[in-house]
């Protein structure tokens, strides 16, 4: 518990230690530890760029796919549109053709009908005629009844 | 070791005894008893104050120094984590008192908080395994083991605590008047609270405020330090009475090594924010 030069070697002592703790212990640490705070506070920037860059892909995307489902939805209307022009005209076209068809064989049938009646008028106006001269051949006279015979035939 | 019986008070006393290296006798030795010790006068050498000294110190400085060499800027290993968080803690508490420019204050804050709290756990390695193993040593060498003194905590020695307070005095003093000029400094001693008419009455006040300031740093210390380390004398005393007292001894030991963890923290703690302070006050240039 006396006093002695011990005290005088303690001050000696801790300036020394004083001396190089400032030169060769504070900075260093120190200097890692603010280069640290400084890459922490870049990171967390790039992280927020990156996030916001981010919503800013993602809503140009959003953008695009709304664009292209416009044009699809142009695309398929136009088609629809075109399909169900080219249906009216197939129907068009096929009214007009089947127009032609019945009349070409409405006409035919006509033509027909005509010309087998006249055949057939001719058939039964020869039927009748050689009935009636089978059975009138010995009462009338083709000759005498030929003006009569005519006018029959001509009626049938 | 020693087979003879030894009294409480020579227990006591021989573990309050620094190991003093001085001249006696007209020659440079060991002294063997308290008094051989104290009649060496100033210029002797308390050893083993300054060895554990010194030894806590570097060992600090060595750990520090190696987590400063490895320092990364990456992701910190557990150690540097631990090494950066001391660092972290001195720098806060130097940003918060300190207010002005001085490269040197957080080197010395942090010298002086590790340092003293090294210093101070010397305390809690149980207070007879050290000098135990000194008189031991001693004894083998052929030399007499009632003469190995061994006193292991630094800060139980008034020369260190007075060692360091007194060196902070000195860069208070030279910070002053670096600050203030050597008017500035003198007029705030002499002319200060009360005016020129004053003076006499400046003079004791701010004198007394001057000189308290080591004087207080070091005997709070000092006198921390030394309690506690009485008290762990004292509870040692107990394991020689008997197993009853030995157990008690032991849960007591355990108790105060607990609470006195706060207080050599606490010390340390403390020592460093006052230096902060008194260093902040010696630059103030506003009176």
């Amino acid at each position: 518990m006396n006093i002695n030069a011990t005290l005088i070697g303690q001050s000696i002592a801790f300036f020394i230690f004083i001396y190089m703790v400032k030169q060769y212990v504070w900075p260093p640490l120190i200097a890692a530890m603010e280069e640290r705070q400084k890459r922490i506070e870049a990171g967390l920037l790039a992280a927020e760029r990156g996030l916001s860059e981010q919503a800013e892909a993602e809503q140009a995307a959003q953008e695009l796919i709304s664009q292209s489902k416009d044009q699809a939805a142009e695309i398929i209307a136009n088609a629809s549109k075109q399909a169900s022009n080219m249906v009216e005209e197939a129907k068009d076209v096929a009214i007009q053709t089947a127009d032609k068809v019945k009349s070409a064989a409405s006409a035919e049938l006509e033509q027909d009908t005509a010309r087998v009646r006249n055949e057939l008028q001719e058939q039964v106006s020869a039927l009748v005629m050689q009935g009636v001269n089978a059975v009138l051949s010995k009462e009338v006279d083709s000759k005498t009844h030929k003006d009569m015979l005519s006018k029959l035939s001509q009626t049938l | 070791m020693s087979v003879e019986t030894i009294t409480s008070s020579e227990y006591i006393k021989h573990h309050l005894q620094n190991l003093t290296y001085g001249q006696f006798d007209g020659q440079w030795q060991f002294a063997h008893t308290a008094e051989q010790a104290a009649s060496m006068g100033f210029w002797s050498l308390n050893v083993d104050s300054m060895f554990w000294s010194l030894v806590t110190g570097l060992i600090f400085y060595v750990v520090f120094r190696s987590a400063g060499k490895k320092a990364t800027t990456g992701v910190p290993s557990g150690f540097q984590n631990f090494i950066e968080m001391v660092i972290e803690f001195i720098d806060f508490s130097v940003r918060d008192s300190f207010k002005h420019k001085n490269k040197l204050v957080a080197p010395m804050a942090l010298t002086i908080f590790a340092w003293i709290f090294l210093m101070n756990a010397m305390d809690l390695i149980a207070v007879d395994w050290l000098p135990q193993i000194a008189a031991l040593s001693v004894e083998a060498m052929g030399g007499d083991p009632h003469a190995a003194f061994f006193k292991v905590v630094p800060s139980t020695d008034p020369n260190i605590t007075f060692g360091m307070a007194i060196s902070i005095f000195i860069l208070i003093v030279y910070y002053s008047i670096k600050h203030k000029g050597l008017g500035g400094f003198f007029a705030e001693i002499l002319f200060h609270p009360f005016g020129k008419w004053g003076l006499p009455a400046n003079l004791l006040l701010e004198g007394v405020a001057l000189i308290s300031k080591p004087i207080s740093l070091a005997l709070r210390l000092f006198g921390n330090m030394y309690a506690g380390e009485i008290i762990f004398i004292l509870i040692a005393i107990m394991y020689g009475v008997g197993i009853g007292f030995g157990v008690f001894g032991g849960i007591l030991q355990v108790g105060w090594a607990l609470f006195h963890i706060l207080i050599i923290t606490l010390q340390a703690f403390i020592f460093m924010t006052l230096t902060i302070v008194y260093m902040d006050m010696a630059h103030d240039n506003e009176h």
